[in-house]
């Protein structure tokens, strides 16, 4: 048996880089399987399952755990975890609406629109920087770390808004999460270029053998001169802009912001999406496709429960069986 | 001389453990192939190869850490098939690693009972378990504290705790791989007092060692390895020194006068100064070290276990900070922060313990490799992956790195290679100043020689070497200039001729009688 892996692994040698985009598929293998088999099982017992409108209904609905899972992918790489994702989309979400409601901007739409896109998300991105302050400068454990603002995030974004629903129809926000350029939801592209630059990022820069260096044994890497802290802090950054991103176009969809729901339980989502990705949660690896690919799962799987009339609580149960499965496989391959 | 593999000399007694035509492949490449082990009840066995000669593959199949790919296993005359290395345990045979595998952060009573304390109604029997452990422990000639944790002590106490553990689950075969790579003469002495006393026992050990003085003074009987396959078996009494290194490099050796691979040269009397330490004082480990070290210049860092060498080597390197003491780098006082101010002014560090500061296991030989290089190899923070691949391709091929290809994770390459990507590592960088902490630990004969002549070489080049080394053969053959530490002082610097044995042992030794001891000041009383 372990003559056929020897066989099997041999012609990585052939490629000059060996490290190509095949070779990166391979490793996610069980995943791609797994999905392979979900849609083939819906492509025969759930009706229309064939059809765009299935499709975009799914990849909408998916496109923010994958988006705010890049971030959590890198984090997790350096063998942190990033508990506060759900809390700081919720800060973002209700900052938002109160830039461009905001009557100063009655008459300045335009500058109110864009300064909702940013201002959110850099506020996002700047409670990620407190996150990695607490990792690199207090020496918390990421869990700890995390956990602080997985609390008071969502305390903020409540005391923001008293607690309010807020509404609004201002299509030229809600673009984000409606709008549909040749006929592809533009959270759905947005969510494939963040994918595409999260694996570039990974596979080519210097930023990215960095974050796998750290992750992969952190004493090595500081005396190797690798700015530890500097990595650090980044990823827990990149992970608040992420979800700051995210939390907009949970928003965007609704068209109203609710400081109790935007963002709820999306670390566990994204932590489930990268673990079923491959990715080891002790750190110094990120399958980036693998998360990609595991958030499409966790989604499929959901989609699917549904349509067979699945009720609710049985559902999370059978998520969770798969989940458990999906990691097992990948553990075993690794082993292997 | 050369005994043929297939018919090894009688053993003294009935097999204990027999491994034969033992196949195993890692990824595609070879580790093992057709190789065979056998070991007498109550006798010390020396297994000793070249590093990715097979050895430790050999033990891991043997523990069940690995599965083989064919052969057959007898033990205690059953046919055996361990599981895990804990199936392995229960079957009768302990293993002490080269990095010892225990818990730092429980007692030492704690580690010794791991996973077989001594239980009533489901409770640990704590005053039981502290007693036997302090027995044990006594037995081996060593007095502690078993309630301290087990990380507070020093490698070579660790080493012992491990040993006891062995002992205590009364063990057919002790395995130990590389025992006494971190221990002093005494504890070494301590150690084979206790194998001597195993075999009286009829247990059997499998003693991997490289250093051939200990395996003559305790092995019985001897098993050669080389490119995963069993080149050599018979009575250790029955083959020289000579003959046993030509057995495990598989050529004769050339310069076989001299110990080391070292050709040294004569240092011009006037080095340019490189570097320049003075009166470090940091915490209670460094109390006042100097040390001096020119271009081109390869100066041994001495002393014993403790004595502050590596704390001396991380402050120059910036990963620590001293509290007091000067640092002159190229005739220009410096102080660096961190690593990566120290890596920017051009020098470069080895740190002693590869596994846990030096490689990143996960990561391939070519990211390993360029770790340092990166800023350089990149432009805007994209890396230049024809550059990496080049400059991999050089290093891999100038100092003869074994891998199957640049891609393969490094954890899965021997010991010596590893060493060879991390000195590639540094010189990749171009650097002024090479600290190297102890190049050469647990590394076959035949890579040691090639990174001995290699420091050598560069620093001929004009590279300064700073090397601290356990080793005197080293220290005498390599080094133009040894600077002696003792308790975190320095406290000798020898040169030319004055580097010896006697000379480097008596400067090691200093401070050992009360009288000689260069003590601190004392502080000034201060009532309360």
């Amino acid at each position: 048996m372990s003559g056929e892996i020897n066989t099997a692994a041999r012609p990585a040698r052939s490629g000059s880089g060996g490290q190509g985009l095949l070779a990166d598929l391979k490793q996610v293998l069980p995943s791609i399987l797994i999905l392979l088999a979900l849609l083939i099982f819906n492509a025969f017992f759930t009706p229309y399952f064939l059809s765009v409108q299935t499709l975009n209904v799914n990849l909408t609905q998916v496109a923010t755990i994958i988006i705010v899972a890049m971030g959590m992918t890198l984090v997790i790489a350096t063998g942190g975890v990033d508990l506060s994702v759900g809390s700081l989309m919720a800060i973002s979400g209700v900052l938002a609406p109160l830039i461009f409601l905001n009557p100063a901007f009655a008459s300045l739409q335009g500058l109110g629109i864009a300064l909702a896109f940013v201002v959110p998300v850099l506020v996002a991105g700047a409670f990620g920087v407190l996150n990695g302050l607490f990792v690199t400068r207090l020496k918390l454990q990421p869990i700890v770390a995390t956990l602080v603002l997985y609390i008071a995030g969502r305390g903020i974004a409540q005391v923001i808004t008293n607690g309010q629903l807020q509404s609004f129809t201002t299509p030229a926000f809600t673009y984000i999460g409606l709008g549909r350029p040749f006929g592809v939801p533009f959270q759905v592209i947005l969510m494939l270029i963040i994918v595409a630059l999260t694996y570039w990022v990974v596979k080519r820069t210097v930023f990215g053998r960095y974050v796998l260096a750290v992750g992969g044994n952190e004493t090595a890497a500081g005396l190797s001169g690798v700015p530890v802290s500097r990595v650090k802090l980044a990823v827990y950054a990149i992970s608040g802009l992420l979800a700051g991103i995210a939390g907009l176009i949970v928003i965007a969809i609704n068209s109203s912001s609710d400081a109790n729901q935007v963002g709820q339980g999306m670390e566990l989502d994204a932590i489930a999406a990268v673990a079923v990705g491959g990715t080891l949660l002790s750190g110094g690896r990120a399958q980036v496709l693998g998360t990609l690919f595991g958030a499409l799962i966790i989604q499929l799987i959901r989609f699917t429960l549904l349509a067979k009339g699945v009720p609710d609580a049985a559902a999370l149960v059978v998520k969770a069986a798969i989940i458990v499965i999906a990691v097992a496989l990948q553990q075993r391959r690794r082993r292997e | 001389m050369t005994a043929p593999t297939s018919a090894p000399p009688a053993p003294s007694g009935p097999l204990l453990l027999d491994m034969q035509h033992i196949q195993k492949a890692f990824a595609g490449v070879t580790a093992l192939d057709n190789a065979s082990l056998g070991v007498a009840a109550g006798e010390v066995h020396a297994l000793i190869g070249q590093n990715g000669a097979g050895k430790s593959t050999m033990i891991k199949v043997l523990t069940g850490a690995y599965r083989r790919d064919g052969g057959s296993i007898t033990f205690a005359g059953q046919p055996v098939d361990f599981a895990s290395p804990l199936a392995a345990q229960r079957g009768g045979i302990a293993t002490i690693y080269q990095e010892v595998n225990l818990v730092p952060l429980r007692t030492v009573a704690e580690n010794i009972f791991l996973g077989r304390e001594p239980r009533k109604w489901g409770l640990i029997q704590w005053p039981a378990m502290n007693a036997e452990a302090a027995r044990l422990l006594t037995e081996l000639g060593i007095q502690l504290d078993v309630k301290e944790p087990l990380g507070s002590f020093s490698t070579a106490i660790q080493q012992m705790v491990a040993l006891a553990r062995a002992v205590s689950i009364n063990a057919r075969l002790v395995i130990m791989d590389e025992p006494t790579s971190s221990l002093n003469e005494r504890e070494v002495e301590t150690l084979f007092g206790v194998i001597r006393g195993l075999k009286a026992r009829g247990v059997s050990v499998i003693f991997v060692s490289h250093r051939l003085d200990e395996l003559y003074a305790v092995c019985d009987r001897i098993t050669v390895m080389r490119d995963g396959r069993t080149v050599y078996a018979g009575d250790m009494q029955g083959i020289s020194r000579l003959q046993l290194v030509e057995q495990m490099l598989g050529r004769e050796i050339k310069n076989a006068g001299a110990q080391t691979g070292f050709v040294k040269h004569k240092g011009s009397a006037g080095a340019k100064p490189l570097l320049g330490v003075g009166g470090v004082v940091r915490g209670t480990r460094l109390q006042g070290a100097s040390v001096e070290v020119g271009e081109g210049e390869v100066v041994g860092l001495a002393g014993l276990l403790g004595s502050g060498r590596s704390e001396l080597a991380r402050v120059i390197f910036g990963a620590d900070q001293p509290d007091a003491g000067e640092l002159r780098f190229g005739g220009q006082p410096v102080q660096f922060r961190s690593p990566s101010d120290a890596i920017k002014a051009g020098l470069g560090f080895c740190s002693e313990d590869r596994k846990a500061e030096g490689i990143v296991p996960e990561l391939s030989v070519r990211e390993n490799l360029t770790l340092a290089l990166l800023p350089r190899l990149s432009r805007a923070g994209v890396v230049d992956n024809r550059q990496q691949a080049e400059i991999v391709e050089r290093f891999v091929a100038s100092l003869g790195i074994k891998t199957s290809n640049p891609d393969q994770p490094i954890r899965e390459l021997s010991g010596g290679n590893q060493q060879k990507v991390l000195l590639a590592r540094w010189l990749a960088m171009n650097p002024k100043l090479l600290i190297l902490d102890e190049p050469t630990r647990g590394i076959d004969v035949g890579a040691k020689a090639e990174i001995q002549r290699l420091i050598g070489e560069l620093a001929q080049e004009g590279l300064g070497v700073l090397m601290i080394s356990s080793e005197l053969e080293e220290l005498i053959e390599g080094c133009q200039h040894v600077t002696v530490l003792h308790d975190g002082k320095t406290v000798a610097n020898l040169a030319g001729d004055e580097i010896s044995e006697a000379q480097l042992l008596h400067a090691m030794a200093q401070g050992l009688e009360p009288e000689d001891m260069p003590r601190p000041p004392t502080p000034p009383q201060v009532r309360a």
